[in-house]
């Protein structure tokens, strides 16, 4: 993992005590809201229905032990016991006092995390695959550009009052673990001639216009990625339209004038911006990629499993995905228990996962965009001792990427913007759904529920999507089938009217039941639907 | 009826506007009429309370009742939570705000 | 208005700015005013005879000015490159990273949050024009 060194960690203090000093002017009145919002937000801070919410960075949704220990003490200290993990690999507090935050970000700061640009018109943290440096289809640990981009991006003077939020991503390998091309700007790591570079995306997103990204470039080598993302940012912030806050993400300005053009004008502003000497030394590459530096794997470990107990060998089958080194493997906790909260743990759960990862997976763990965490190294050998903790923790559910492993924003129980409640739709689903033999049998179906349009439970791309709506003041949902945000990546379309919660349920059941009717052998849900259409479906449903 | 509601600054609590003073309870609320927003620029001026609005609610029995279910849901905490909100011990607190 | 702000050492071009139409369409002004929508490269021709650049800030969270100060900077501009508008004592230290070398807020700013926003941050992670040495360079020497 990456180590500050003096001067991360004195950038990363002084943000703490900028902060102090603004809060401070906040509650002395120097400050108005309107001033102080801005600034609240390029620290995670938001104003939310109930009370304040801090969005904790967690770089590339990577963290050791130690900093997984300080989630937990933060929620205990200063929440009130438990934080909500993002579809950003982020986390959230959501009980956080304005007078108080200073103080978190301080304790944040000694274990060198942060809540630096999480929110904001500006580039937000790096999202990234969460088996990087595990997983066996890689062509590289994507981390060490995400986290060049991480420095590049932290107060960037020329992009912090951006027309909008900018979101980038790295990945390293062809499966698409993290939804790379609907991200704002979406990197994908490729070897050209033995040498490393980025296959560069633009345009993506999520929100009230889905798009996905086209490419706009098929090789940026290292020493080129800085220029060229400050080339690509820079065209976003002079032309970018300031003139309708629903309009003013790259997509739309993408979208307009075509990705040809905009391209063509990123190569012109790289020309320039390429003589100004502002990309870091290979040096500078290496010194990063050092930290990320495959642990001390041990030699000769044995692939084998114990499968007697029915309950592990189910959790095995589900949750527990091949890693790149011999005896090893990468273990998915789900945040998913049937009938709970999509991403939240508790302060006990969050100590406990990360003793598991100090012990057991070379004290790291990961934060998926689907809200479940990765012990990423453990050692086959030890995974029935793991399971036996989480279990008893009650982090073992066995379902992931199944239909209960639900991707659900907040909602209306906690945000300001939501217009319908997302959680007690999810935990209704799960609670339906809950037979592990049935779920299995549907197999993968990412099901994703967002409170409102600006949709950060991504519900275009969901296998089957949810948007809650306000209808005269009552809940009502629309259903949406055929997204993905993986490789195969697609953008989920309306079925039709909108349901109430129990209505959206049962529509959901009959869905599955066409499925089933129809399938194909090895077909997942979104296959069948992408095969026959939408017809079969919403006769079903609609009759 | 129209009722006054913000958070507080520092500690960003929702509050409700009692006539005198802002309190966490949606029934100590008052009818502002038309005062709203003038009270809330007020208010607002002296940091008594951020980010203040009028809403429309209901005079009720048991107290004024905030006309949408996003402010409903602010009076009392998360509905999926009850163990958070301001009435962890009555497990009939939530049945007016849904 | 508050005070203006200066850190040239020969301090702030007393000629009124004109918009860039009338630059452009006039051979010897020497001081004009960009809008946010106005391109910056339009002044490249004329960098030499230019004394003040003010680029407009009608709104702080409009931050297109950054980028027209760091291009007018990194194509040899020497002359005053002035921030006016709503400029706030949080965005000193950014639009000073961009090429601003003075101000004309439009409400006062306090000198003694002013002073420590400036020094706030030691190194900075990326190169700028402004002269001070990224961080990766301080690591490689």
């Amino acid at each position: 993992m990456y180590q500050y060194d003096t001067y991360d960690q004195s950038a990363v203090d002084a943000r703490v005590e900028e902060f102090r000093d603004q809060v401070a002017r906040r509650l002395s009145g120097a400050l108005s809201e309107d001033q102080f919002k801005p600034l609240r937000l390029m620290n995670g801070l938001y104003l939310q229905l109930h009370a304040y919410m801090l969005r904790v960075a967690v770089p590339y949704g990577t963290l050791s032990g130690q900093q997984m220990h300080m989630l937990a003490h933060i929620a205990r200290k200063y929440d009130r016991g438990y934080g909500h993990f993002t579809t950003r690999q982020n986390i959230q507090y959501n009980w956080i006092k304005l007078d108080e935050a200073p103080d978190i970000l301080a304790e944040l700061a000694t274990v060198e995390m942060h809540a630096i640009q999480t929110s904001g018109n500006c580039i937000r943290n790096i999202s990234s695959d969460q088996y990087a440096g595990a997983a066996a289809d890689e062509v590289a640990d994507p981390r060490p550009w995400a986290e060049l981009l991480r420095q590049w991006s932290s107060f960037h003077p020329e992009f912090s009052y951006l027309p909008r939020k900018f979101k980038i991503c790295v990945i390293a390998s062809a499966e698409d673990r993290a939804a790379m091309r609907l991200h704002d700007i979406g990197i994908e790591l490729v070897k050209r001639d033995g040498v490393l570079g980025g296959r560069i995306f633009a345009g993506g997103g999520m929100g009230r216009t889905p798009m996905i990204a086209p490419e706009i470039k098929d090789f940026v080598a290292a020493d080129d990625l800085l220029s060229y993302l400050e080339a690509a940012l820079r065209v976003y912030n002079r032309h970018g339209r300031r003139d309708n806050i629903y309009k003013a993400r790259i997509k739309i300005l993408i979208h307009e004038i075509g990705a040809k053009e905009y391209k063509r004008q990123v190569e012109e502003e790289f020309a320039h911006v390429k003589t100004l000497g502002i990309d870091p030394p290979l040096a500078e590459f290496d010194r990063i990629a050092a930290f990320f530096a495959p642990p001390a794997w041990e030699q000769g470990l044995s692939d084998d499993l114990d499968l007697s107990d029915p309950d592990f060998r189910l959790w095995v089958d589900q949750n527990v995905i091949a890693h790149q080194t011999p005896g090893y493997a990468i273990a998915n906790i789900s945040l998913k228990p049937i009938g709970g909260i999509p991403g939240d743990a508790s302060a006990d759960q969050i100590d406990l996962m990360a003793d598991l990862a100090t012990r057991y997976s070379f004290d790291e763990l990961r934060v998926t965009h689907a809200q479940n965490i990765v012990l990423p190294h453990v050692k086959k050998a030890d995974l029935y001792t793991i399971w036996q903790a989480l279990d008893e923790a009650g982090l073992a559910t066995a379902n992931l990427d199944l239909i209960s492993d639900i991707i659900a924003c907040p909602g209306l129980d906690y945000c300001s913007l939501a217009n319908a409640r997302s959680i007690p739709l999810a935990q209704k689903i799960g609670q339906r759904f809950a037979d592990p033999e049935r779920q299995r049998d549907l197999g993968e179906l990412k099901l994703k529920i967002s409170g409102c349009i600006n949709a950060c439970g991504h519900h275009h791309a969901g296998h089957i999507g949810i948007l809650g709506v306000d209808r005269k003041g009552t809940e009502n949902y629309q259903l949406l089938f055929g997204g993905s945000g993986a490789e195969d990546v697609s953008l989920a379309k309306i079925i039709g009217p909108g349901f109430s919660e129990d209505g959206v349920v049962d529509a959901i059941e009959k869905a599955t039941d066409v499925y089933k009717a129809l399938r194909t052998d090895g077909e997942r849900f979104v296959d069948t639907y992408r095969r026959v259409g939408m017809d079969p479906f919403k006769e079903a449903i609609y009759g | 009826m129209k009722i006054l509601t913000g958070n507080d600054l520092a500690s960003g609590d929702v509050v409700w506007w009692t006539g005198e003073s802002w309190s966490r309870h949606v029934e100590d609320s008052v009818d502002v009429n038309e005062h709203g927003e003038a009270i809330a620029r007020a208010e607002e001026g002296a940091r008594r309370v951020n980010v203040p609005y009028v809403i429309e609610a209901q005079a009720t029995p048991e107290g004024p009742r905030p006309a949408h279910i996003k402010d409903r849901i602010r009076a009392l905490g998360p509905t999926i939570r009850p163990d958070l909100t301001l009435k962890p011990a009555d497990p009939d607190a939530g049945n007016w705000v849904i | 208005m508050g005070d203006p702000l200066t850190f040239r050492t020969d301090g702030a071009h007393e000629e009124p700015a004109v918009t860039l139409d009338s630059f452009l369409d006039q051979s010897n002004a020497t001081a004009v005013r960009l809008e946010p929508g106005e391109d910056a490269r339009a002044l490249l021709p004329y960098l030499d005879r230019l004394a003040l650049v003010e680029v407009a800030f009608p709104a702080f969270r409009d931050g297109r000015g950054y980028s027209a100060a760091r291009i007018l900077r990194e194509s040899g501009y020497t002359g005053e490159l002035r921030a006016q508008g709503d400029v706030l004592v949080d965005q000193l230290a950014y639009m000073r990273r961009c090429g601003f070398d003075s101000f004309a807020p439009e409400k006062p700013l306090d000198p003694a949050v002013v002073k420590t926003s400036l020094e706030r941050y030691e190194h900075p992670y990326q190169a700028t024009i402004d002269g001070r040495a990224p961080i990766w360079k301080l690591r490689h020497g």
